[in-house]
């Protein structure tokens, strides 16, 4: 059994704490990423970021890229979309055939 | 081309022919393998692109319905609202194997079976749209189990398909070309080495003749008989 995790700034996750999940409000870039390793390794199966805060701490997303668990999810913020969400499936695109051939003409 | 220094032998040829026989097998499971994978994670990413598409739509309409709710009531009454969760989610991972790449399958359950248990407050100190806030959330989380799951199979899908796809590239582009150049220069050595062998012996032939029969001072014994 694997809980479920929200990380971010706390005005746009601390709904999710209703409904059951695990908030961890984070805005500082360093403690973020220390947070991220820590549950990331204490029985966390999916964990939710904000784009924005994402955007800041990517070097410590990215050392769970390789791994089946957890799965590391970008939503957006309460400030808006950033895109970077779009963006990492569309990278997956490029990643697996080389350009972008599906969602190239999308914005 | 030969690039690489090879020992022309009979041994090195078998080799080289041996390795050339599993390259392509190789090449050739790993092109199926590539294809196949590729043909899945086309398939999925488009769910993929399809859920985050509408993950995101949910979670922006609920966060303008948090602002809204927010607005209604004051900021401590809405933390004190939430600060104590009724109920728990939690994921059931399994791992499905697709092509030799482990994906995990998520099933979400909650710790209480209440549908209800999302109102972790009372109802008398806040506000309507609260209600209707979490109410939204709580509606898109199966989707946003699901994209859990669908996106992080097509980025570990997408990591597999790339190194396939450098495997049969190698393989295609370098490994069986050079082996079978090898090959190549192996036979042509090997051919040369046997008719200069021959042309040797021939030759040898030819001297240990001559030295005990005397030809060609027979031969020139005919000719002067001939011219006289």
């Amino acid at each position: 059994m694997y809980k479920v995790a929200v990380m971010g700034d706390y005005d746009s996750i601390y709904g999710f704490g209703a409904l059951g999940l695990s908030v961890f409000a984070e805005t500082d870039p360093e403690h973020a990423s220390q947070t991220l390793k820590q549950i990331a390794h204490s029985g966390y199966g999916i964990i939710y970021i904000t784009e924005e805060l994402a955007a800041k701490i990517r070097p410590a997303i990215g050392e769970f890229k390789d791994m089946p668990l957890p799965s590391i999810i970008l939503i957006p913020g309460v400030k808006g979309n950033t895109g970077d969400g779009i963006k990492g499936v569309k990278g997956s695109v490029e990643q697996a055939v080389g350009s972008d051939i599906l969602f190239g003409s999308q914005k | 081309m030969a690039a690489t220094q090879v020992q022309p032998t009979r041994m090195e040829l078998t080799r080289l022919k041996k390795k050339l026989v599993t390259a392509v097998k190789g090449h050739r499971l790993l092109k199926d393998k590539r294809d196949e994978l590729m043909r899945q994670f086309l398939e999925l990413v488009r769910e993929d692109m399809d859920l985050r598409l509408k993950v995101e739509k949910g979670i922006r309409d609920a966060n303008s319905n948090f602002v809204l709710a927010k607005a209604a009531m004051s900021e401590q009454t809405l933390r004190e609202a939430l600060i104590a969760q009724k109920q728990e989610v939690y994921v059931e991972a399994a791992y499905k194997n697709v092509m030799s790449v482990d994906v995990p399958a998520f099933t979400a359950t909650t710790r209480t079976a209440d549908a209800n248990d999302i109102y972790s407050y009372g109802f008398a100190f806040t506000s309507g749209d609260l209600d209707g806030a979490v109410k939204s959330l709580s509606d898109i989380l199966p989707d946003m189990i699901r994209l859990a799951e669908v996106e992080k199979s097509c980025q570990l899908m997408a990591q597999e398909i790339e190194k396939t796809r450098r495997r049969v590239n190698a393989l295609e582009h370098v490994i069986i070309p050079e082996t079978r150049e090898g090959i190549r220069y192996i036979t042509m050595k090997l051919d040369e080495n046997e008719r200069s062998t021959q042309v040797r012996l021939m030759k040898v032939k030819d001297m240990v003749l001559n030295d005990a029969h005397d030809y060609t001072g027979k031969k020139k014994q005919r000719s002067e008989e001939a011219g006289a």
